[in-house]
Formats: structure tokens, sequence, C-alpha cells
């Protein structure tokens, strides 16, 4: 070569060596797998009871809430949990938060995530496994495919048949009752944002607003596909938390564990009855794959697919009861404790696991924001003022000289009655205040006004200062003249010819 | 260069069969869903080319069978905004204007519609904040030419200030002092309008000229006369000026200030809402009503 490569490399001939003689052809590699269709099989246990409890319980709080109703007098509506956007408020149950203190909301936000850290940490993905919408919701449509079709046998039977009348008339009637399901799914969810009888009364005669239906259309078809469809594969693929409590847990966390010290090698009650020394307690009967809802096989090990639902500990307690041994293959456990169980050691108590220092730094953490939140919610304040001093003219001299200033305030009342309230001066010597409702005349040192319940109102307010004052900070102050007593002080500068002091 | 199509082993897809220096490139299909999609719009399009305004012609474009466009909808909009504030105007047309304030709901749309049409039709002069400049009134003070309550400033506003044209408009003159009094004299009685103020010493000789020259219409304490517009000169306002030099160049060659006659060009509701936004900028005065016998009570019923 003339020219050689720097590296010297020969780049005349980069492409792969021919595959030798006699060898198989390449298999096209895939990039997508299929799904593999998911029929879990009915199972009884506790923790199926559990899921039950709460099944029944996430349920009912969802669908129930919104018709709870919560006397808040006649200035405020009478449902216990609203999301007023339309006026910006949000009720709950004796508490209602304007939008300024969002910061309640965003308090629980960071205590729930912070609670995600805290219960992923002592017991792995409990939220996966029992609460989380995902797996509720998949929970009922599979219940409807046991209540249709029947167990697993008769649908996985079922799904390979081919295509007649009888097939679809009993898939017409199963995607029926999804289709109720789900209507009725996102017919709760918008009970939330106004008066739940008033909004189902208008949304059986039209009357309602095209944002319920839209909402409602949208939410109907994404539980109908989720649910319906999608189901575990929202979690295996679509998912970012079981990433992200992937990495929360640690050897520590208990996990739905297959103790393969003890199962392995599987082998059936025959052969190990033949040969005990040969076989661990495993009989391979597949149950714990059967009845899970994600299709997976917890002997593989922990893997993204595992929610923690636990039927598979029931499963196989109830297999290891039928054949005589002790239960517990599948259990909860952590993989420290299974190291130590594998090597002849006993395993730690379970305070002990619950209590490490990350589970208690994680629980100092969420309580002290709940607490925080409690303490500011108990001491926060249903008044407010804000101030906005004319700019253009910062201030006009009357005709005896005297300066004013024009200010407009902004008078909050959060409580749910009207009040009476005295706005004042404070600072300003010589100074008096008075407002476009009122004669100029009755100018003093401080005005009362009544301000209508739940509500804010702006008042044009004059602050008149004796000629020859100089230009000085003073402040509003706004107080309740009633029981309460609350007060709010917003300090403002008077604007008046020649150099600020 | 032939076309050579092959399958390509690793993903089982067939190439487009051209060959670059190695490089090949796969004939992948659409997938099927973006095929479906790109069909449902084209008949989405198709749909929408219909019945709303789409193809552009020589003169505008078609209308579609719907009729929508964006101007009608604008108009029907905005008649839609009108047929909504009709009962305020309406209301606003009827009620005397001194009653106004009573009606504090009125009252208040009443400012903020003036408040709008101040920006439009008046800060050229009394600027955005209304606190005008030399030559052009303040009108958040106190101090009033031609009255400050609500019915003088909206007779202001409907017959405007010395406006040709306008026979029922404010007008008066003063007349320059160049020639009729003599610059020592003219000295004095700038002397004696700046004591009136306190910021030059009493001026017995200059009393005497404003007293013959000025007290007719100024007063004899110069405090002014809203009969004429006379400027009160014993106040803080000074609408020229109140130096020595200023005053001085008023008396010699008085300016007259001119603002125009809205009748006619505002509709009678927006003068009333701009004579609400006056009033209402903090110097506006209660409207007093003056019985021509004072011991006739008046009935202060409408």
């Amino acid at each position: 070569m003339n020219n050689p490569d720097p590296l010297g490399l020969d780049w005349t001939n980069l492409s792969a060596p021919p595959p030798p003689e006699g060898a198989p052809p390449e298999v096209p590699q895939k990039f997508f797998e299929k799904r593999k269709a998911v029929h879990p099989q009915r199972i009884d246990g506790p923790f199926r009871r559990f899921k039950w409890l709460v099944m029944l319980v996430t349920l009912g709080i969802y669908y129930v809430t919104p018709w709870i109703r919560w006397d808040r007098g006649p200035y405020a509506p009478d449902q216990a949990v609203l999301v007023d956007l339309a006026h910006r408020r949000f009720y709950m149950f004796g508490i209602e938060i304007w939008p300024h203190e969002f910061y309640f909301v965003a308090g629980l936000l960071i205590m729930a995530g912070i609670g995600l850290f805290l219960v992923t940490s002592a017991v792995g993905r409990a939220w996966c496994g029992y609460s989380c919408p995902q797996t509720v919701w998949t929970d009922v449509f599979q219940h409807v495919d046991r209540f249709v079709d029947g167990d697993r046998n008769a649908r996985m039977r079922l799904d390979k048949a081919p295509w007649g009348p009888s097939k679809i008339a009993r898939r017409a009637f199963k995607w029926t009752i999804y289709l109720v399901i789900s209507f009725w799914t996102g017919g709760a969810w918008i009970m939330y944002f106004a008066d739940a009888p008033t909004l189902t009364a208008d949304f059986w005669t039209g009357q309602a607003a095209p944002v319920a239906y839209i909402t409602v259309a949208i939410l109907t078809a994404t539980t109908f596909v989720l649910g319906g469809f999608m189901r575990e594969q929202v979690c295996i693929y679509m998912c970012p938390w079981p990433r992200i409590q992937a990495a929360m847990l640690d050897e520590k966390s208990l996990l739905v564990t297959y103790k393969d010290w003890r199962g392995e090698p599987r082998g059936s009650v025959k052969k190990s009855a033949k040969n005990p020394d040969n076989f661990g307690d495993c009989i391979d009967c597949n149950q714990c794959v059967a009845v899970c809802p994600t299709g997976i096989d917890i002997r593989e090990g922990p893997q993204i697919g595992c929610i923690t639902c636990a039927l598979c500990i029931d499963a196989c307690d109830r297999v290891m009861k039928e054949v005589g041994r002790p239960r517990g293959l599948i259990d909860y456990a952590t993989l420290e404790d299974c190291t130590r169980e594998a090597a002849g050691e006993t395993p730690r108590p379970v305070w002990q696991t619950l209590l490490r220092p990350r589970t208690l730094v994680y629980f100092s953490i969420w309580a002290g924001i709940g607490l925080g939140l409690m303490f500011a919610l108990g001491t926060r304040s249903r008044t407010d003022l804000t101030v906005a001093a004319d700019r253009n003219p910062p201030f006009m001299l009357m005709s005896d000289g005297s300066p004013r200033n024009a200010f407009t305030l902004k008078l909050r009342n959060m409580q749910n009655r009207q009040r009476r309230m005295e706005v004042s001066l404070s600072g300003l010597p010589g100074g008096v205040v008075w407002n476009d409702r009122m004669a100029r005349t009755d100018a003093a040192r401080s005005m009362t006004l009544t301000v209508a319940a739940d509500s804010t109102q702006a008042l044009r307010t004059y602050v008149l200062a004796p000629p020859g004052t100089a230009p000085q900070v003073f402040a509003f102050v706004l107080r309740s003249l009633d029981a309460e007593g609350e007060s709010a002080r917003s300090e403002t500068r008077f604007a008046a010819p020649g150099e600020a002091r | 260069m032939m076309a050579e199509k092959r399958i390509d082993p690793p993903t089982g897809t067939e190439t487009v069969g051209h060959e670059w220096d190695g490089i090949e490139e796969l004939d992948t299909p659409m997938p099927r869903w973006w095929v479906w999609t790109f069909i449902a719009c084209v008949i989405f399009a198709i749909g929408y080319v219909a019945v709303y305004p789409a193809i552009p012609m020589a003169e505008k474009a078609t209308t579609g069978t719907l009729g929508w466009s964006s101007r009608g909808q604008l108009s029907a909009e905005m008649q839609a905004e009108k047929g909504r504030r009709a009962p305020m105007l309406t209301a606003l047309s009827r009620i005397p204007i001194e009653r106004l304030p009573q009606d504090s709901a009125l009252m208040q749309q009443a400012v903020a519609g003036g408040r709008a049409a101040f920006q439009v039709n008046c800060v050229q002069c009394h600027g955005s904040g209304a606190a005008g400049s030399g030559g052009y009134p303040n009108l958040n003070d106190d101090d009033w030419l031609w009255g400050g309550d609500l019915k003088a400033i909206e007779y202001t506003l409907v017959h405007g200030i010395r406006h040709p044209g306008d026979v029922a408009t404010r007008t008066s003159m003063m007349p320059a002092f160049d020639g009729i009094l003599s610059p020592a004299e003219i000295g004095q009685v700038t002397g004696h309008v700046l004591s009136l103020t306190g910021k030059a010493a009493a001026n017995p000789s200059g009393a005497a000229i404003f007293a013959t020259n000025c007290a007719s219409c100024h007063g004899q304490n110069g405090k002014g006369s809203r009969a004429f517009g006379a400027p009160n000169l014993a106040d803080a306002i000074w609408l020229y000026g109140s130096s020595e030099q200023e005053i001085r160049r008023q008396i010699l060659a008085p300016r007259h200030g001119v603002m125009p006659a809205w009748q006619g060009r505002l509709d009678p509701v927006t003068i009333r809402m701009l004579a609400a936004y006056v009033h209402s900028l903090g110097g506006g005065e209660d409207f007093v009503e003056v019985a021509e016998d004072p011991a006739v009570q008046v009935d202060e019923q409408p």
C-alpha cells in the first residue's frame, strides 16, 4: 500500500468473514417480543383476601368520596372533597385551600413521594402489588374475565379457539362489561371537580360542560385499554416506578422471594420420594406461574415484572400444605435473610428488618413534613392584605399642597362568612386614609368595611399626608373585627416631592 | 447500477436494492398504525376542506358549507358581548347622573368602561394616569376650574372648553394685560398673586391693582370662580406654573386651553362612563343640589 493507514488497519475488507461451510443459517434477530397472553388462575389465601380488602377500600374511596356532603354554610359548596377549578378553591372536609396555599398540596405530594420511599425500602413494591390503580383495575378486569370465560384453562382454550358465534358473543359481552366499568371509572373522576349530584343530572341531560364529556371519554378509553388489554405491559414497559423502585430496594427490603436454596433442584413428589437427598422442596407444579397476574416466573429471582402482589405465596403455601412441606418456599423475605437462611443461620426478626436507619430516616422526614403541614394548617391566617401603589402618577398634590397617593388594596377574607375588617395606617404621621366608596371628608387614620365571604376585595384607597411630608415607608394594617382578631400587614412607600428620607 | 433487492438476514427486511460503497438501505414499511393515521388524516382533511374555508381563490377563500369565518366569529362574539352589556348601558343612559353614585354596582361598571374610553380618547392630553402636564389639568386632584361633581364633569365632556362650534361650550377669556397695565404694575400684581400662597410679602399696591383688574373674575381673595372658569390663585395648583416669571407671563399674554366637545364624537353613555371615571380618580365632588330659593326644601327622592 502506498498510503498506509496510521492505525495500521486494512480498510479494504471490513465485512464480516463468510460463515464457515455447513453452519446453520443465521436466525434473524427479533427486536420486539410479542406479548404472551396472561391468564392468571383463581387463587385464595391470606394475601388474596388482603388484596380483596385493599381493592374494596381503594375503589370505595374513589367512587364514594365525591358523594359525601359537608355543610359549610351558605357561601361555600357542601361537597366534602371538591377541586373547584373554576373558582380556584380546593375543599377537603373542614379544610379549604386557596391557590396561594398550594404548598399544602405540594407538601402532601412530597409526603406521598417520601411515603413511597419509606414503603419501598421497608416492604418492597407494596404499592405496585396492592394499591396502584393499574393493579387494582387490572385485578377487576381479570375477575371479569374469570366471570365471563371461566378460569385459566377455559380462557386459554377460548383464546386459541377460532372465531365463531359463541366466541364473538362472549367477547362482546365481556368487552361490554369492560366498557361499563371503564365508563363508571371515568364518570367518577369528574365528580371531584363539580357538585356531584348536579353534575350527574347535567351529564345525563346533556347540559354538562363539553370538558366533562371529553374527560369521561378519555378516561373511559384509557381505563378500557390500560386495564382491559395492556395490563401487565403497563407495569413492565410503560411505568417508570418499577425502575425507580428497583433502584430503591436493597438487600434489607422485604421482597416476594423464591428460596432457591430450599427449592432447588426441583422434582416431582414421586421423584423426591425415591431420592430425597437429590431434590429440593419445589415440586415444579408451576402454580406460582399460573396465578401470577403479570405472567412471570418468580423462581427466576427478583425481576422488574414482579409487582409483589404475593399471590404466588398463596399458591405455593397451599401446594406445600398439600404435599406436607413447610410453608414459605415463596415468601416475603429480604435478600440478606435468604443468604443467612441458606447458610443455616436464623433470619433476623421482622422488626429489625423494618426498623433500620434507612426506614427511620424516611419515616422522620415523612412525619416531620406531616407535622409541619398540620402546624401550618392550624396556625394559618384566613385574612390577607396586598398593596399595589399607583405608579402613574406616583403622587399628586391637592389644592392645599398636601401630597396624595393612591393604592389598590386587596383584602382577602378566606372564611365562609362575611367579615368586618379595619384597615389602618401604621407610620406616616398626620396621614389619613379613605377609599372610593366613602367621602373624603370621612378620611381618618383607619377605615372599616365589610369583606364578602370567601373572596378577595379590591379597594381603591387614597392616603393623604400633610403638606411638606417627605417620601417615606409606612404600612397598611388589616385587622378582622371579630373573635379571631386576625391581622395582616403590608409595607409600602409613600411618594411625595423631595428626596427619600 | 442495477437494483438488486435482497433480504437482510439480521432483520429479515427487504432492502431497497441500491448499494453505495457497501451501504444499503432497508425498505422498512411504514408501521400499520402510521399508515392508518395518515389515511384518517386525509379523510379528515377532505371533510375539513368541504365544511371550512380552505382553498384560496382570487377574491377570497372558498366559504365552506358551515359558512364559518374568523371575522364572522369575531362579530358574533362582539354581538354577544354587546347583548350582555346592553342592560348596563341602558341603565346607565336612563339614570340621572347625579344619582349614579347611589347605585354602586352600576357606578363601578361605568368607571371600568370609562377607564377604557379614557385610555383611547383622553390620554393624549391628560396623560395615562390622568395627571395632566403643563397646560393640561391634572384630573386626580381636588381643584376644578369648572366644577368637580358628576354633572359638571359630564357637562364639560359634552360641550368641551372653548370648543368652536358648540354654543354651550364652557368659555372664558382672560384679557392680555400687556399694554393695559404698565410693567411696574404688572410686577406689583404678580407680587400680590405670589403673596396669596405665601411666596411673597404682602403687597398693598399690588392688592389694589388686583382688586381693580382681577377680582371681578378671580374674586377679592383670589380664590377664583367656577362660573367663569377662573382659577383659584390661592392654592397650590397652577396650570401654567407657579414661578414669578410664569405668573407674569400669564398676566401679559394668557394662554387658554381648548378641550374638544365630545358630544357627537362619543355616544352619551361613553361620555357618562368617562365622567364617572374622572370623578372616581379621587378628586370628585359630591353633587349638591342647590335650590333657587334656599327656603324651599329640595326633594332628594327621584
